[in-house]
């Protein structure tokens, strides 16, 4: 849950019609306060929504695509963390499972669906194939599609268990909270590094050299 | 499209000496009588003298080879006999027997054709060496709708060139692809890069970027063009199907696959017999099980290994549970495209219990690996039995709630009755098989007219219906769920004791306790490890009754530790070859109907 410091002053003005409050035992003006509002971060805040309430597009391609059905149906039931709304568009998700091998064939599509998305955006590597090509070591197996999109997680098995992909779904959530994804991460360094007209295209390691050498 | 005319057959016969009837590979000799005699030898010989060049009877499997220029003749001959009628070319591989050692110092690249006949029920395979710098033969498309997707996946993986056929390009690897990957001389790794998505209309303005709607005048009528797939909620998989709308018709479509090929038999080449399993559960992985079997199968006919009886009752529960599974699937997601969310919860519960059961047996739920030559890789845990019926009691509630909700359901009628017939006589030449041709009025089911493993001492029925359109498919996968139970039901009645894989250490690992006592053991282990199972050479063809139809393994050993070639017959390949006729004049609505009820597996369809 979220960290929150509660206010404990006295701040007047603030009653709340819904509660009133006298009943306790703290000053009157503070109570409804107290119930009301919490202070936090807003980037903590923001990164707390969003990491309860991803959208997964499921990228799913073979097996690992049976896994992830059994872990959206009623027995493992992701919704309990907040994942379960999953969506065939990738113009309305966030985040990317890729459940099964991409072949040579597929990276063209799956690099258009990972462009499709809007920021910010998450890919699970859901299964070896997806992390490293697995056991296909052959002429038309792409080995991990780390070649052509980024990837946060990596979750292992052949295909990994319903509790194996739940638990990469919690890993990518403690990363979300802490700002600690690539996205996230470049998106701070846009923050910090470049002026806001600057349009948000590929930047590479040597435009925010130059960017820094200038100012 | 006509076949390209073929010279005439010389004036003599060839003279029949004992030496040509030798077996191409390995010096088998047979009786040249006893082949002769065999009526689909005799009636060649009649009919098309000369084009017969040797004959070989192994395991039961009837292999001919036959003359590139007269193939088509043969073929013909195969199809139209009265004493023969082939009716279904089962499916078209290749063969590059480069490093074959010389057998019968003949060609380099061989087409290799299974025919199946179902009035005779039998079946004959036929070799057609091929010019080794220039591999070309007649297609077979005008005679058999199958040779379609079977010739341009042979064009695909070895590069032989059919004449006449209409749409030879690749179908498996990408556009940009380069050599031919089965041939022997090309590496296992080798890849090549794909660029872009290419259009399957070359006619288009431009090859357009996935999903952009493109429409095109033609005369006064607007066509458009759309893109299905491979990345689409309705296809549960990775399949593209571009169509030219006339308003919501279908006017034509092209389907392009390819996007899960794995490589499953370049693989197979490179790794030992036992080293395939995993390959295989990957194939059909709704019910991998079956796939262990149906592999297994073909090493043991042509080890001719008896398997205990306890192994052929486990095999046999699980594959019928594996059937459960698929068409649990099946339904539940073919309904989901419908609209009827609820039945995927219903149909997936039970699942996760059948899991659960073969969780128990060899660990793994999805992609079990539970096959090996020989058995299965462990015994069953001594609950077994209670467990198995533990789920069968609770299953008929689950069945029973889809059944309920859908099969009197007009909505869900409305939808279905009448889309995506397929007439019988297409579906026979397409080569169908499984619940998909049984929907046609076909009562063909492999359990039944060939049957493994003792299914003839089960009392169970085969479903048929003669709509042939998705609501019968629908029907009878439902019917075959509750017959799968009766099998199972009957089979855990009589589950026999004794061991669960035999007691070959040439094959089989030997117990572990032995392995750690017993030097003989240990030594066997490791030259199994180390070394692979001993496999003698020789190429037969296995046959099951998968969920989704024939699941056919075609195996070519040389006595090596790995296959020299293995060629899986999918079902699905076949069955999702006449989507596009199938298509054709269909409502763009019903497609996703239609699609579901093929049950196509992409693992499976694509290898």
């Amino acid at each position: 849950m979220v960290d929150v410091k509660r206010v404990t002053g006295p701040t007047p003005g603030m009653e709340n019609a819904a509660n009133p409050g006298p009943k306790s035992e703290m000053p009157r003006e503070a109570e409804p306060f107290r119930q009301n509002f919490i202070t936090t971060k807003l980037d903590y805040f923001i990164n707390w929504g969003r990491k309860n309430a991803l959208w997964p597009m499921p990228f799913g391609t073979a097996c690992c695509a049976i896994e992830f059905m059994s872990v959206v149906s009623s027995h493992y039931d992701l919704s309990r963390f907040g994942a379960e709304v999953v969506r065939f568009s990738p113009r309305q998700s966030d985040l990317m499972i890729v459940a099964g091998t991409v072949v040579d064939k597929m990276g063209p599509i799956l690099k258009t669906i990972y462009d499709q998305m809007p920021e910010p955006k998450w890919v699970i590597a859901m299964g070896v194939c997806a992390s490293s090509g697995g056991f296909y070591r052959a002429y038309h197996v792409m080995q991990g599609i780390d070649e052509i999109v980024p990837v946060d997680v990596y979750v292992p098995g052949c295909p990994p268990t319903p509790e194996g992909l739940m638990h990469g779904i919690l890993r990518l959530q403690d990363a979300i909270q802490k700002g600690e994804t690539r996205v996230q991460r470049e998106q701070a360094l846009r923050a910090r590094h470049l002026p806001d007209d600057l349009p948000q295209a590929v930047i590479t390691a040597a435009d925010l050299a130059k960017r820094k050498g200038a100012a | 499209m006509t076949p390209r005319a073929t010279p005439e057959a010389p004036e003599t016969p060839v003279e029949h000496t004992d030496a040509r009837w030798n077996s191409r590979f390995w010096g088998h000799t047979q009786g040249a009588e006893a082949l002769r005699a065999k009526p689909t030898v005799r009636v060649l010989e009649e009919a098309c003298p000369g084009a017969v060049t040797g004959a070989e009877d192994r395991c039961g499997d009837l292999s001919l080879t036959v003359r590139a220029q007269d193939l088509v003749r043969v073929a013909t001959t195969l199809r139209d006999h009265p004493e023969l009628r082939y009716n279904m070319l089962l499916d078209v591989c290749g063969l590059d027997r480069m490093l074959l050692p010389e057998g019968d110092g003949g060609e380099r690249f061989h087409a290799v054709y299974h025919f199946y006949s179902m009035t005779q029920g039998k079946r004959v395979r036929l070799h057609v060496p091929l010019d080794s710098e220039k591999p070309e033969v007649d297609s077979l498309v005008p005679l058999y709708a199958s040779a379609n997707w079977g010739e341009r996946e042979v064009f695909d993986m070895y590069g032989f060139k059919f004449r006449g056929h209409p749409d030879l390009r690749r179908i498996l690897c990408h556009e940009e692809f380069v050599g031919h990957p089965l041939r022997k001389d090309y590496p296992p790794d080798r890849r090549h890069m794909l660029s872009r998505t290419y259009s399957s209309f070359p006619g288009l303005p431009a090859d357009t970027p996935e999903g952009q709607r493109v429409s095109v005048m033609e005369g006064d009528v607007e066509k458009i063009y759309i893109n299905l797939g491979p990345s689409h909620p309705a296809t549960h998989g990775t399949f593209r199907i571009q169509a030219r709308l006339d308003g919501e018709i279908i006017d034509e479509s092209r389907t392009e696959i390819g996007y899960l090929h794995r490589c499953f038999e370049k693989m197979c080449e490179a790794h030992t017999f036992v080293q395939i399993f995993p390959f295989t559960d990957r194939l059909n992985y709704l019910s991998a099980f079956n796939n262990n079997v149906g592999y297994a199968m073909a090493v043991e006919k042509l080890l001719g290994l008896e398997i205990p009886e306890r192994a052929v009752a486990i095999r046999v529960i699980l594959m019928e549970f594996g059937r459960i599974m698929d068409h649990m699937v099946t339904i539940g997601t073919n309904l989901v495209d419908m609209g009827a969310l609820t039945n995927f919860w219903y149909a997936y519960l039970p699942r996760e219990e059948i899991y659960t059961l073969i969780e128990a047996c060899c660990g793994a739920r999805l992609t079990v690996s539970y096959g090996r030559i020989g058995g299965v890789s462990q015994d069953v845990p001594e609950n077994f039995v209670a467990l198995a019926h533990g789920v069968l009691d609770r299953l008929p509630e689950f069945v029973d709630y889809i059944d309920q909700l859908i099969t009197k359901n007009v909505i869900f009628q409305k939808r279905t009755r009448g889309v995506g017939v397929l007439p019988r006589d297409r579906a026979l030449s397409y080569a169908w098989s499984g619940p998909v041709l049984r929907a046609t009025g076909v009562q063909f089911d492999l359990r039944r007219a060939h049957p493994y493993y003792g299914y003839e001492t089960y009392d169970f029925e085969i479903p048929v219906r003669t709509g042939g359109d998705v609501y019968d498919r629908y029907v009878i996968r439902m019917q075959e769920i509750r017959e799968s139970m009766k099998i199972i039901r009957q089979a855990l009645e009589r589950f026999p004791g004794g061991p669960h894989i035999v007691d070959d250490w040439t094959v089989a690992l030997p117990p572990k306790n032995e392995v750690y006592t017993n030097i003989e053991a240990l030594m066997a282990h490791f030259k199994l490890v180390m070394h692979g199972a001993k496999v003698p050479a020789g190429e037969v063809y296995s046959y099951t009754e998968s969920p989704v139809g024939e699941l056919g393994f075609y195996l070519v050993a040389d006595g090596g530790p790995k296959p020299y070639r293995l060629h899986c017959r999918a079902p699905g390949y076949y069955i999702f070859s006449a989507i596009d006729e199938n298509l054709k004049g269909a409502m763009i609505s019903d497609f996703a109907a239609n699609l579901g009820s093929l049950a196509i597996v992409a693992g499976e369809l694509d290898r």
